[in-house]
Parts: structure tokens; C-alpha cells; sequence
């Protein structure tokens, strides 16, 4: 009633919208999982200090935490601008079905809020409760990082597979805000997501030492420092690609376009071969090495399987096809990669108990935190450019819950000058962190007087 | 009373929290700009941060729950303030933006060129964006966001006199709570020369603030004549006189240095005014649309309830457990201190 569909969006205005939102959450996702995976590593290394006696883990804990506090605030902030700009880019989604997807992000405020208390006693206190206490205090830090991940997936999950209404001429009529939640899409996508997480900050902790390692620097601080990090993201990796393909035989399921678009089929068919590489071109997938049987296999389990194509549908309703295939193939290939690495480090401790002694594996697990963050992003814009033309799977089309209001490219503009200058400046705060000597004892507390007056 | 009622003032209770502890971190932030130079102005630019610190995320958190409660108990308002107010929106979230990561980057920076970059993107973001979110709540106040989606005027609506005061109302509010704050944590940690600085910012903030409302009630009586008319003769006189009271109150205090007290009576002064904003706005909340045309289905209305019944049981303990721990002075701690 209260609602205008969308006036003419110029179509500049809706790519905008769209880079808009793609980049301030890509940018967010990244830093979310160091919120969600580094306080379980950092809590870890704290815990083997205080039960060892070991220094070096204490150290670690310490500077690990120092960089959570950066991280934390960056992301606090960045998660926070996202909720702003689901009005401020798709006020036709939030203004019918923002009572829908309301209860997850209320409850993704709860524990955001009880991660953002206890990561300030956590990163504060440290000189003022006793060790076990301390120790405690992260691990409400932990509960709801898992938490927050949670819910928050719960609400794109819906938008993936959208249950728990009723709609009546565009206005909804009935709610069931359980329904909307646990959505079909929600158990294989929030457990995709939460592994996720762990693999980035594990991987792209383990990589900063890797590289120390590599020079040279084989103390036990250093070492541990790689260890720790990446023995959690190496235990989650074969895990992750068994949840990624529950994931996939979801998507086979219930969005069989986006698995079209992901392989690139165009008829529908059965026996369909896997394609792995290639690239679209005039709706024909060229270069790819073709598996034969794969895909029917690999989605139903059986190797005649109908795979449907993307002639069932309009074109208007195709994702863009090249661009979900890359992202998928990027995906997968850098999980494959992980996987590797993190066997090749199983075996060689297995015999030696000792790091495998070649270059070539620091030089990959050198490599493995930002392997982990292509894989993220690449999973990401397989679930969520692979949904296209929809906002809501089925429901809403993208062009009709944009912002309709004129200069969304303007804003896109200043928002990608802000993020830049954001990433310059969180990189280069990190590297300095990471070569900050010596600790204090309290990472964030003991230092407010100390800076150097000259 | 109907649960739209009752989530509303859910959303107004957070809305409050955000205003007095969040609101207050900006006006640490206004106090860092205005401190002076590199080395003049460190002990307070150390003080802000010290008081700070550890609690400005959880006090950011409050403005989270106000933007998500509003899109789940009346989505259709939350789409048409957010679409037409697109403008001042983006500018204060990219304000949010700035400012917190850059007093996370200058907390860990160790060279003076680098915590003067940040320090001032700190400090100057913390004006800009309760700036923009004031010019919002004038906005609203003045009845310029029609319901619809990109309905009102993308510029007008939030360019106009009621905007403008409001948004130097709000910088003047964030200020002068800042300054009540601080000058209680300077006394704490034994700083008399801190004390009477903030002291004396105080009590100008406070007598500015005095000009400012006079000035906003001018600006509302003639842009905005229907809240004008609520907040001197309707249902909301009682907060505005509550409000003005409090504030002349804060400034005797203040003058006689009970500096605990001031706290109590600059946060009901500021929650006064939002309070009597709120009743002498409802039950409308946008021109023609009321609060029963634009709530959510009772659904989703009580399972959100029952989250911030559920939130309230969680956070408010973990919260006074967090300001407990860093309001206790630090020397009685027995942890020795940077000497």
C-alpha cells in the first residue's frame, strides 16, 4: 500500500547498486572471518601458554590479539554500513520483506553486541582479571562470532530459498519468522560459510609466519606461530569440501539454473560431463576439460542423470553465465589446493614431526591465506551472482528493489574511494603490528601513555 | 498496549542508549579535534582514548539494533526513510566508517605523523556524522520523508532549517555529553588540570547547547509547526520542560563540581528531548502513515519481542560487567600503571 514499485532505474544506477554492495560486502566477508576464526586460534595459543608455561604462545596470543582489535573495529564498522545499505540500495527488498528476514538480524545484534563486550573486556582486561578469567571472557567471543555467522547466512539463505510468508498483492499478510530462518538453503550454507571462516583466518594467520619461516626466521615462536593457525584450518579443509559438495547437490536440487550457470550447460541433457576450465562463448562452453559422466554423477550420483539446461528458462532469467563458471572453478580449485598443502604437511609431520623441509611448501602455505580468501570470494559470487536476475530466488527481481532515487553511481564512487583508502590504511596497519617489538603486557591497555613523544 | 507500541519503544529505548553512550564517544571525538596541538593537546587526547577504548564498540552496537528494528517493524518506513534520505545516510555511514577504524588505527600507531592522519580522521568524522544523522532526525521531525520509496526529495528533505539545526543540535549534544563524561574520568584517574579543562568545555558546551534550543524551538515553530505545537502545548510539554531542566540543572552541577550527578541529569536531559520528540511525533511516523498502518504482522512482532527480552537478559548484565570493570580505577586494580 505504502509501496511504489520501482520508478525507471536507469540501468547504470542498478550496476552501481549492485558494485555497491558487492564490494562493501566482499570487503566485509574477509574481515568477518578473521571475527569469527581468529579468537578461537588466539584463545588457543593463550590457553597452551597458561597449561605449558611456554612463552612463545603467550606472545602470540598477545599479538594476535592486538591485531583482532584492529580487525574487529574494521569489521564492526563495515558490517555496519551493510545494514544501512540494505535500505539505502534495495529499499524494494526491505520494504516488504524486511519483517521477514527481521528476526535473524535481531538476533545477529544480540550477539554481535556480546561479541563487541567481551572482546572489549577481553582485549582490555588483560592485566586486570586473573588468567583463568581472562581466558573465560573470550569465550562468549567465540559463541558469538559462530553465532552472528549464523544468522547472518540464515537471512541470504532465504533469499536463496525464500519460506516463511504469505503475500497477497504485494503486501505480506503472514509471517513464520522460524520458517524464514531455518530455510531449506540455510543448514549446507551457514556450515559452508562457518568453515569458511576458519579456513581464511587460519590460512591467512599461518601465511604471515610462512613467510617469516621462509627467511629464515625458524625460531619455535615462528614456527608455532605457522602451526597453530594452520593445523585448525588444515583439520577444516577436508571437511569444507565435504560440506561444499552437500552444498552443491543443494544447489543441483533447488536452483537448477544457477548449476547451469556454474557448468556451463545450455541444453538440458543427461550423462552430462563435468567441465573443468573453459569459458563461455556464443552459449557454448570451449576449453574446458570435460569429464565424461562427471557432473550427472557428481549432482545425482548417477551417471545418466538429467542435468537441466539453461534453455528452460528465458535468457532474461540466465545469471551471467562466464562469470559464475570462473568463480566456481576458482572456488573449487583453490580448495583443492588447501587440501593439498594441508596433506602434504599431515604426511611429512606424520613420519618427521617436523614441517616438510622443501621451499615449496612454505612458498604454498605462503600463498595459502590469500588462497583461502579467493576461494571465499569466489564461493560468494557463485551463490550470490549465480542468483541473478533475482533478489529474492523466484520472488524479486534485483531492478525492482533497487534504490530508485537518481546518482547511486555517485555514491558507488565515493564508497570505492572510502574503501580503498580503508584497505591502504588496514594493510599497512597490520604490517606494522606484525613487526611491532616487543609486547606489551596488556595488547591494548598499557600502551595509551606510551607513545614515543618525537 | 499493542506490540507495534511495544517495539517501538524498544527501538526509542536503543535509539536513547546509542544517543547518551555513543553519543558521547562522538563528542570524544569532537573534544580530540578541538584539543590543540600534537603535544598540547595529549593528555586529553589521551584521556578520550583511555575512557573510550574499550567500550566504543559495544555503544555502537545500540545503533545496529534501531536500524534493524525499524526494517522488521516497519519495513516500509525503514525503505522509504532509507531511499529518500539516501544522501545524509551514506555520508554518516561512511562518517562511521572513518571514525571507528581510525581510532582502531591510531590506538596501534606509534609515530606522531601516523596518529595525527588517523587522530584527525577520528576526530573530524566524529563531528560530520551526527551531523547527518541529525539532519535525519530533522527530516522526520519536520515531516519532509513521505511514505513510498524515494518519495521525497533527495536533497530538500534533509537541506532545510529544521535539518541543519537539528544536525548542530546533535554535534552540540554529542559534545557536551562528552565533556560531562570526561571530566568525571579525569577526576578519576587524579588529573586536576584534565578536570578543570573539561570542566570549563563543559560548561560552555552546555551553555551553547542552551542558545542551540532555543534556536531549534524558533526553527521548529516555523518549519515544523505541528511538533512545535506538541512539544510546547500537546502530550510532549512535560519532557521538554523536563529536558530544559535537567540541562539548566547539569550546568549547576557542573559549576559545583558534582561530577557524578551531572552525568545523570546531561543523560535525562538528552533523553528528555528524544522522548518528547518520539510522543509528539506519534502516532505518526511518516505524514499520513500511523504507527498501526505501518507495522509488521504480529508474528514477527512478538518473536522479536522475545529476542529483546532474551537481549536484555544477555547484554545488560555483560554490559555493566564490562563498564564496572573499566570504571574501577586502575591503581586499586594493584596492577601497576605505565610509569
Amino acid at each position: 500500500m505504502l509501496l511504489e514499485t520501482a520508478l525507471d532505474v536507469q540501468p547504470v544506477d542498478l550496476m552501481a547498486a549492485r558494485m555497491q554492495m558487492a564490494l562493501s560486502l566482499g570487503w566485509h566477508i574477509v574481515i568477518a572471518c578473521f571475527g569469527v576464526g581468529m579468537p578461537a586460534i588466539t584463545v588457543l595459543a593463550e590457553w597452551r601458554g597458561y597449561r605449558t608455561g611456554d612463552p612463545n604462545y603467550a606472545l602470540l596470543a598477545r599479538r594476535w590479539a592486538k591485531a583482532m582489535g584492529v580487525l574487529f573495529a574494521v569489521g564492526a564498522v563495515s558490517g555496519t554500513i551493510l545494514s544501512f545499505e540494505m535500505g539505502l540500495l534495495w529499499p524494494g527488498l526491505m520494504g516488504v520483506y524486511g519483517e521477514v528476514i527481521g528476526l535473524p538480524f535481531t538476533l545477529e545484534g544480540i550477539a554481535f553486541f556480546i561479541e563487541a563486550i567481551f572482546l572489549g573486556i577481553y582485549l582490555y582486561a588483560w592485566d586486570r582479571l586473573s588468567p583463568r578469567l581472562h581466558l573465560l571472557s573470550a569465550v562468549p567471543v567465540l559463541v558469538a562470532g559462530v553465532a552472528s555467522a549464523f544468522f547472518v547466512v540464515t537471512a541470504n539463505a532465504w533469499m536463496q530459498q525464500p519460506t516463511g510468508f504469505d503475500e497477497e498483492n504485494g503486501r505480506i499478510i503472514s509471517v513464520d519468522p522460524a520458517a524464514a530462518m531455518f530455510n531449506p538453503a540455510t543448514p549446507s550454507q551457514s556450515v559452508h560459510m562457518i568453515l569458511a571462516a576458519f579456513m581464511v583466518a587460519g590460512f591467512g594467520m599461518a601465511s604471515v609466519y610462512a613467510v617469516a619461516l621462509l627467511r629464515g626466521r625458524r625460531d619455535r615462536y615462528h614456527t608455532l606461530g605457522f602451526l597453530l593457525p594452520f593445523a585448525v584450518a588444515a583439520l577444516v579443509t577436508p571437511v569444507q569440501i565435504g560440506v561444499g559438495d552437500w552444498s552443491a547437490h543443494f544447489v543441483a536440487d533447488n536452483q537448477p539454473v544457477k548449476l547451469a550457470a556454474m557448468e556451463g550447460i545450455f541444453e538440458t541433457q543427461s550423462g552430462v560431463p563435468l567441465h573443468i576450465g573453459g569459458v563461455v562463448i556464443d552459449d557454448e562452453m570451449q576449453y574446458a576439460l570435460e569429464i565424461p559422466y562427471g557432473l550427472s554423477l557428481l549432482a545425482h550420483f548417477d551417471p545418466n542423470a538429467e542435468i537441466m539446461g539453461l534453455n528452460e528458462v528465458p535468457q532474461d532469467e540466465w545469471p551471467p553465465v562466464n562469470l559464475v563458471h570462473l568463480a566456481f572453478q576458482a572456488m573449487v580449485g583453490a580448495g583443492f589446493a588447501l587440501l593439498a598443502l594441508s596433506a602434504w604437511l599431515a604426511v611429512v609431520w606424520k613420519r618427521h614431526k617436523a614441517l616438510p623441509r622443501t621451499a615449496w611448501f612454505l612458498r604454498g602455505a605462503c600463498v595459502s591465506g590469500v588462497l583461502a580468501v579467493l576461494a571465499l570470494e569466489a564461493g560468494w559470487v557463485v551463490t550470490e551472482v549465480g542468483r541473478q536476475p533475482w533478489i529474492v530466488f523466484g520472488v524479486l527481481r534485483t531492478s525492482d528493489a533497487v534504490n530508485p532515487a537518481p546518482g547511486l553511481l555517485y555514491g558507488f564512487l565515493l564508497v570505492t574511494v572510502v574503501y580503498a583508502a580503508l584497505t591502504v590504511a588496514t594493510v599497512y596497519v597490520l604490517r606494522r603490528l606484525a613487526r611491532d617489538i616487543p609486547i606489551p603486557v596488556a595488547p591494548q591497555e598499557s600502551d595509551v601513555s606510551g607513545y614515543r613523544i618525537t | 498496549m499493542p506490540l507495534a507500541e511495544i517495539l517501538l519503544a524498544a527501538m526509542w529505548i536503543c535509539l536513547t542508549a546509542y544517543a547518551l553512550f555513543g553519543g558521547a564517544d562522538f563528542g570524544g571525538g569532537f573534544w580530540d579535534l578541538v584539543a590543540g596541538r600534537t603535544e598540547a593537546g595529549r593528555p586529553q587526547r589521551n584521556l578520550i582514548e583511555h575512557s573510550i577504548g574499550p567500550i566504543w564498540e559495544a555503544n555502537h552496537v545500540w545503533l545496529i539494533f534501531v536500524i534493524v528494528l525499524a526494517w522488521t517493524g516497519m519495513p516500509s518506513v525503514f525503505a522509504a526513510i532509507s531511499s529518500t534520505l539516501y544522501i545524509p545516510l551514506t555520508l554518516a555511514a561512511l562518517g562511521i566508517i572513518a571514525r571507528g577504524s581510525a581510532f582502531a588505527f591510531r590506538k596501534v600507531s606509534t609515530e606522531v605523523w601516523q596518529q595525527r592522519l588517523f587522530g584527525a580522521t577520528f576526530a573530524a568524522s566524529s563531528v560530520v556524522t551526527p551531523f547527518f544523522l541529525g539532519t535525519v532526525a530533522g527530516a522526520l521531525a519536520s515531516g519532509r520523508v513521505p511514505p513510498g520509496i524515494a518519495a521525497g526529495h533527495p536533497v530538500w528533505s534533509w537541506v532545510n532549517p529544521t535539518s541543519m539545526a537539528s544536525g548542530l543540535f546533535a554535534i552540540g549534544t554529542t559534545a557536551y555529553l562528552a565533556a560531562a563524561y570526561l571530566t568525571q574520568d579525569a577526576r578519576r584517574v587524579g588529573d586536576p588540570v584534565l578536570v578543570s579543562a573539561f570542566r570549563s568545555r563543559a560548561l560552555v558546551a552546555g551553555a551553547v547547547m542552551g542558545v542551540l534550543a532555543v534556536a531549534e524551538l524558533i526553527v521548529l515553530s516555523r518549519d515544523a509547526p505541528q511538533l512545535f505545537r506538541e512539544l510546547t502545548a500537546g502530550k510532549a510539554w512535560p519532557f521538554a520542560v523536563t529536558s530544559a531542566a535537567a540541562g539548566v540543572l547539569s550546568l549547576v552541577l557542573m559549576w559545583r563540581r558534582q561530577f557524578l550527578a551531572v552525568r545523570l541529569s546531561a543523560a535525562l536531559a538528552v533523553t528528555a528531548l528524544l522522548w518528547g520528540w518520539g510522543v509528539g511525533q506519534y502516532p505518526e511516523i511518516l505524514p499520513g502513515a500511523t504507527v498501526a498502518d505501518v507495522a509488521s504482522t504480529r508474528s514477527v512482532l512478538s518473536a522479536n519481542l522475545i529476542a529483546i527480552v532474551i537481549a536484555g537478559l544477555l547484554v545488560i548484565p555483560s554490559l555493566w560487567w564490562l563498564y564496572a570493570l573499566f570504571q574501577r580505577d586502575q591503581r586499586d586494580a594493584g596492577a601497576p600503571r605505565h610509569e
